[in-house]
């Protein structure tokens, strides 16, 4: 089968995550938004690794997954840190460093 | 489930039967619906039970593509740990936190419908003809390792062991940082249960729990009202619909004069009595 359809596939994938980043207002939903972009990109990486013939690519997606954990632990715990001041978890109400 | 599904991309692989493409449109289906359904779905909850979904057929197509440890650690990483942490935080933050639909920018979600839309464009039509690779030529990095996990192995802690060990500290912050940003100082004591109960009963209205109907009285369904030891009625005794609806049961001498031994404490009700209740 022809790799550029996984290729196209995971495109897709990553506009409908970045859609979710600039239109949805809950900082949850837009942060679901990003893991699916990080997981776009690692069906890119698998694929590529597929087309070479290597598995640097499969490693490097593994990288992805462990940075990707990471940064959900931090990212919620500064959705909560932000919801417990704010009381809500909405990215229009976070706007007091505004000039 | 995924054992079999590597089988059969083995058996697949050997007899070169092209099963590839029911798979990949079914799953990548699948995967595109989800991301649809989280952009679309206003509860938080579906938008996360849409990612799963997304995310567990993305685990089925890198094993497809002869990436069996990507596809388990998917499932395990992804849909186990990330998506339960997401629901976790939701239950916190509040199941029912619907989206606003007030553009806080003017013409925000038209520019970023549209941007979107130029952004899958332009990335099918570049992505559409990046390989020129045909399937026949696909060769499986596995052999050289003798399996998939293996592989990785060797690359992860042979070309790539510095970058292995700097995520292990950067796990290391995550977790660290999580618990610095999730710990909340507590400005004033814990309460106990004795302040607690002390400050319930402050207030003044009766917090107790209420006498259930019945007691001191000769039946214990609801409709007969509890009754106080010098025979009165306790209004606080009886439901509200059943007040509502006139269904009270009136008491009786032979209520009040049980009452009245039960009160003093003189005799309980006889063994015969005890049967028929």
């Amino acid at each position: 089968m022809n790799p550029n359809a996984y290729l196209v596939l995971s495109g897709i994938i990553f506009s409908i995550g970045a859609l979710g980043v600039l239109l949805r207002r809950n900082a949850i939903v837009a942060f679901m938004s990003v893991e699916l972009m990080l997981n776009a990109a690692n069906l890119a990486f698998v694929t590529g690794a597929r087309v070479w013939g290597n598995l640097d690519g499969q490693t490097a997606a593994f990288f992805v997954m462990v940075v990707a954990a990471a940064e959900v632990v931090i990212g919620l715990a500064i959705i909560l840190t932000i919801f417990r001041t704010r009381n809500s978890a909405s990215v229009d109400e976070a706007s007091l460093l505004r000039w | 489930m995924i054992s079999s599904v590597i089988k059969l991309a083995e058996i697949a692989n050997e007899n070169s039967i092209s099963f590839e493409p029911f798979v990949f449109w079914l799953c990548g289906g699948l995967a595109v619906l989800g991301a649809i359904g989280m952009l679309i779905s206003h509860k938080a909850v579906h938008s996360a039970l849409w990612v799963a979904l997304t995310m567990i057929n993305l685990a089925v197509l890198y094993v497809l593509q002869s990436a069996p440890f990507l596809g388990v650690a998917q499932v395990v990483v992804y849909t186990g740990a990330v998506m339960m942490l997401f629901l976790f935080v939701l239950m916190i933050v509040g199941v029912d936190a619907a989206d606003s639909l007030v553009e806080t920018i003017k013409g925000q979600r038209r520019v970023g419908i549209l941007a979107g839309v130029i952004l899958v464009v332009s990335l099918v039509l570049l992505l559409g003809n990046s390989f020129s690779i045909q399937a026949a030529e696909l060769v499986n990095a596995d052999s050289a390792y003798g399996g998939n996990v293996q592989g990785i192995a060797a690359l992860l802690f042979g070309k790539y062991v510095l970058i292995f060990e700097l995520t292990s500290a950067l796990l290391i912050t995550a977790a660290v940082g999580a618990m610095v940003l999730a710990h909340k100082e507590r400005t004033s004591p814990r309460k106990t249960q004795a302040i607690l109960a002390r400050e319930l009963f402050a207030s003044g209205t009766y917090k107790g729990p209420l006498p259930s109907p019945g007691v001191y009285a000769r039946h214990n369904s609801v409709d007969t009202p509890a009754l106080l030891p010098d025979g009165s009625v306790s209004e606080i005794s009886l439901p509200g619909p059943i007040v509502a609806r006139g269904a009270v049961k009136n008491i009786n001498q032979s209520d009040l004069n049980e009452v009245q031994i039960i009160s003093e404490g003189l005799g309980l009700v006889s063994s015969d009595e005890e049967g028929d209740r």
